[in-house]
């Protein structure tokens, strides 16, 4: 068999639902989970004679976004209608933007398990209304659920600069941390917030001859792991499949297929791409968007640093790991509690050990964010100077962690003495107990002092009986350093 | 004077000073309704006890001296696609028949918050789609001059009603000469505002970039009167013009005032197509002007003969999107027993759209097509700019323009509809006020030798409604033609030779 090597070239469409308080162009409340046909209204029922009316706040949210992904915002912008028939649009046609979207040309950054990063480029970012919900419950009939019909939807496009289903999944987490980060969209994946379609195909190499295979869109993934397996899946079927028939790709061999979440598959929908005609044309009951300068401004002084770059200085700074400056930065909130602690005063590692491990292990037991706990940044910042200064074990910062969520009104020194979880590190009084250890313990001290294989052993022997005698509250660091000097 | 002789506003100042209460004007027109209406056919639906219980409401305001509206007590009446929560908003087509808006159009809410008395809604071509009131699915109208001849159209159910005496007013919409040319057949005033003048919340799209709602009356005065009704910025519309922009005035205040140094412009090239008929009732109309001291001159304007082409381009791929919705899914009518949803769509469609509703989808849907999008639809914006230019150059030397409202005068009933063509034609020379935006009136201008109406279209710049009622005014003053009334507005007997 001749040497075969392949390229994996993928490209994403990721619809954003975005997190105004009404529709995108009229007055319903934009909400989850509501009785059927709880949330509208003739507009969004697409009743006779009704207009719409430009939700303004969804152009600033999605141009914010287009910011953050370094597109360029257009100045002049306007909504098109897409047609189509289908019994989940009450017009149907969807107004869309076709050949004037408000955001083009930019990319994002994602890093790579290599830890580099990588760009990946932006083709555009556009708005449109979401359709409604077909329902196939009610035996012979389906129902149609228009609650979701008209919510705005931020539709971004890649190019196909991702190589690989890691790549596909390090985009779509690093797109929901940026939306979160902007509060531009919840981007609940349980919640059809954010759904992605990628399109994938491979550039194999076989006997130096350069083979395409034909593209595949995956319909309405609506989560990370089936984002990542379908696209896997689909590298291995395409690699199959031109093996055994070898198919190219041409004009028109495009397909469409779904992922069977239970086989764990995807299954062909749409054989040929059928030639879709949308008959596209400009919206004559909206009028066009201008941005003009000053409105672009005052959208981006609701920019922010973006998650990736802040993970990356977290790292630099604060000498953190890659690891733990992504837990840290996965939310804004908590990222934002790390920093104002460690302004106050905490060192960076022991702030972060603190969130990451003690306050976050509560925080998802509760089913909850690490800032929903009420935790201040001055709490946090106290554990971390009394654990810096040898005052709290890790175990008792375990201990007063859980008490401050429990009882806010305490600070961690007040717990701390109320508790008696405060260590021993006067070296006075340790040097005493020491000696004390140091006397009852002659063999130890003489396997030390010999030297040899038993000394290591010996020195955790005493360390745990001076421990014992101080009922674990002296500060380790301390008595290792006074049995050395007194053991040299 | 018989109370249906009155105009608008004298009926208004006589229900306010106490000489008439607007129960007996309301009864009046339920009366003749009873009489008349069998044979002209105008009203889809009519609501008499509720008209007469909004009569009541306004009688007792006035009688208790509260303050009431610019149309307190006097019957009106609405074309069918204007949304109503009151009674059915069929827009003449079996697809909706049995429609019930759940909210009331900007314009309904406006009349009624002016005290009108709404007396019921008009017939008009299956969703204004037409040029003689034929073409509804539901019912047929006639010409009240001429009951063998039709009423025009789209807005033929509210002109015959005006003109008959079956209401004081009514309101039409205007896509591309739906309110003028039917006014123009029925010798009644119709004015078709600027875009964007009047709401379209609430009235049901045909070509979304040309629809204006306007008001169809007996006098010039009471269009103004119904304009300070209904003119005005709607939130909910954003094609509506902010008011900073272009500000509505008091349209009845200054209209007895006549333009000084008035300008008229006429286009001779694009005249000599109307009737002989047409023409003469257009040159006694320059005289008038010429006789009021207006200077009258020629102008060209080499883009209007593309108008009509680029409008049923424009309005039928907008109408091909906007018809998209009637599909049997969500409301309306549906077919019986489909055998999936495919079936829910192309059957309904088929079974409740009429002929000339599914022509002009597909033209619309053909338009928009890829592969045709810039030879038909671009090309059609293109022209609809060179009109606009036209328009542009033309208001640069003169006040307004005056042409005929339609070649012929009202023509047969059947006469046209087998040729949808000749029918499109009658449209030749509304269509450009529409696509340039621009407001535009018919008033009546003389008779044929047979007696039929013939109207005067005078068009005016953008957001000039005032001064073109203005001229309207002043044309009126020097005319008796508004003041005859057609047979069927005097006896029953007459209305059935």
């Amino acid at each position: 068999m001749t040497e075969l090597q392949y390229k994996v070239v993928v490209g994403l469409e990721i619809h954003v639902q975005l997190c105004t308080k009404s529709k995108m162009f009229c007055g319903c409340a934009v909400e989850f989970g509501q009785i059927p046909n709880s949330r509208v209204c003739p507009v969004c029922l697409g009743m006779p004679g009704v207009l719409p009316v430009m939700n303004k706040q969804a152009v600033e949210y999605a141009a914010l976004a287009g910011l953050a992904l370094n597109c360029q915002i257009a100045t002049f912008t306007k909504w098109d209608r897409k047609s189509y028939y289908y019994p989940d649009l009450p017009k149907n046609y969807q107004i869309s933007q076709y050949d004037l979207p408000l955001s083009s040309n930019g990319h994002i950054e994602i890093l790579l398990d290599t830890g580099q990063t990588k760009k990946i480029r932006i083709t555009r970012a556009h708005l449109e209304e979401d359709a409604g919900k077909n329902l196939h419950t009610a035996g012979d009939f389906s129902q149609v659920d228009l609650n979701r019909a008209g919510t705005p939807l931020l539709e971004i496009v890649t190019e196909p600069d991702m190589n690989s289903a890691a790549e596909v999944r390090a985009l779509a987490v690093e797109l929901q941390r940026m939306v979160r980060y902007l509060g531009v969209s919840e981007a609940d994946m349980q919640k059809g917030h954010m759904r992605f379609e990628p399109n994938v195909n491979l550039v194999i190499t076989k006997a130096g001859v350069e083979y395409r295979t034909p593209i595949v869109e995956i319909k309405n993934l609506n989560s990370f792991r089936a984002l990542e397996r379908s696209v896997d899946y689909e590298i291995a079927r395409q690699l199959d499949e031109f093996m055994e028939t070898g198919k190219t790709m041409e004009p028109g061999t495009k397909s469409t297929r779904g992922w069977d979440d239970v086989r764990e598959e995807t299954v062909l929908q749409r054989e040929k791409e059928e030639a879709h005609d949308y008959r596209y044309f400009p919206d004559p009951d909206l009028v066009p968007v201008e941005v003009t300068g000053q409105w672009l401004e005052s959208i981006k002084t609701q920019l922010c640093e973006l998650p990736l770059v802040k993970q990356m200085r977290y790292v630099r700074e604060y000498g953190l790991s890659d690891y733990d400056a992504g837990v840290l930065t996965a939310e804004r909130s908590m990222a934002e509690l790390f920093e104002k602690s460690v302004s106050l005063g905490g060192g960076p590692k022991r702030v972060c050990n603190i969130i990451t491990q003690d306050y976050l292990k509560i925080a998802n037991e509760k089913g909850c964010n690490v800032v929903d706990l009420g935790i201040t940044p001055s709490t946090i910042a106290e554990l971390a100077r009394m654990v810096t200064i040898g005052q709290l074990s890790s175990t008792a910062v375990s201990t007063i962690s859980a008490i401050t969520t429990a009882d806010l009104t305490k600070t961690p020194t007040q717990i701390a003495k109320e508790y008696d979880l405060i260590q021993k590190s006067d070296a006075g009084e340790l040097e005493a107990i020491v000696e004390k250890v140091l006397a009852e313990n002659p063999k130890a001290v003489n396997d030390i002092r010999s030297g040899g294989k038993k000394s290591g052993k010996a020195r955790g022997f005493l360390l745990g009986q001076v421990m014992q005698k101080t009922e674990g509250r002296a500060n380790p660091k301390v008595v290792s350093e006074i049995l050395a000097r007194k053991l040299s | 004077m018989e109370i249906q002789e009155l105009s608008v506003k004298e009926l208004r100042d006589n229900i306010a000073s106490h000489q008439i209460s607007s129960v007996e004007a309301t009864e009046v027109i339920f009366k003749r309704i009873e009489q008349i209406e069998p044979v002209v056919g105008a009203y889809i639906s009519t609501f008499k006890e509720q008209a007469v219980a909004k009569a009541q409401e306004v009688d007792k305001k006035i009688a208790g001296g509260k303050p009431v509206g610019l149309l307190a007590g006097v019957p009106v009446a609405i074309k069918d696609n204007m949304c109503t929560t009151f009674g059915a908003t069929t827009c003449a087509s079996r697809i909706l028949e049995n429609f019930h808006a759940p909210y009331n159009a900007t314009v309904v809410e406006k009349l009624l918050a002016a005290d009108a008395v709404i007396v019921g809604k008009t017939n008009m071509d299956e969703f204004a789609m037409g040029s003689s009131t034929e073409n509804s699915g539901l019912k047929r109208t006639v010409n009240p001059w001429d009951t063998t001849r039709v009423p025009g159209g789209s807005s033929g159910g509210s002109t015959a009603a005006v003109a008959a005496g079956l209401c004081f007013a009514a309101l039409g919409s205007d896509t591309g000469g739906s309110i003028r040319q039917p006014a123009s057949f029925c010798s009644v005033v119709g004015l078709k505002p600027t875009y964007g003048r009047v709401s379209r919340f609430g009235l049901v799209a045909y070509g979304s970039s040309l629809d204006q709602i306007g008001p169809i009356t007996q006098t010039v005065a009471d269009s103004a009167l119904m304009m300070n009704v209904i003119a005005g910025h709607d939130p909910v519309d954003s094609t509506s013009v902010d008011e900073k922009i272009a500000p509505v005035c008091d349209y009845l205040e200054k209209l007895n005032e006549p333009i000084e140094k008035l300008k008229v412009a006429v286009v001779p090239q694009f005249n000599s197509g109307a009737d002989e008929q047409v023409q003469k009732a257009l040159s006694e109309a320059i005289k008038v002007y010429k006789h009021l001291g207006a200077e009258v001159i020629e102008v060209d304007m080499p883009h209007l003969d593309y108008a009509i082409a680029a409008y049923y381009v424009i309005a039928t791929a907008e109408a091909s999107s906007n018809l998209a919705r009637y599909d049997g899914v969500h409301y309306g009518y549906r077919t019986e027993n489909p055998q999936d949803y495919i079936e829910v769509y192309s059957k309904s469609r088929a079974e409740a759209l009429g002929k000339e509703v599914k022509r002009r989808i597909m033209l619309g849907t053909y338009a928009l097509s890829s592969g045709y999008y810039d030879a038909y639809y671009l090309k059609a914006l293109r022209v609809r700019n060179l009109i606009r230019g036209d328009f542009d150059k033309v208001f640069q030397k003169c006040d307004c323009i005056i042409m005929p409202v339609s070649p012929t005068p009202a023509f047969k009933i059947g006469e046209k509809v087998a040729d949808p063509l000749t029918m499109y034609l009658s449209d030749i020379y509304t269509i450009a006020a529409n696509l340039a935006g621009i407001p535009s009136i018919s008033v009546p201008g003389g008779f044929d030798d047979t007696g039929l109406p013939i109207g005067l279209q005078i068009l005016a710049p953008a957001f000039t409604e005032d001064k073109l009622l203005r001229i309207a005014r002043m044309f009126e003053t020097q005319t008796d033609w508004h003041k005859k009334k057609p047979p069927t507005f005097v006896t029953r007997e007459s209305c059935n030779k």
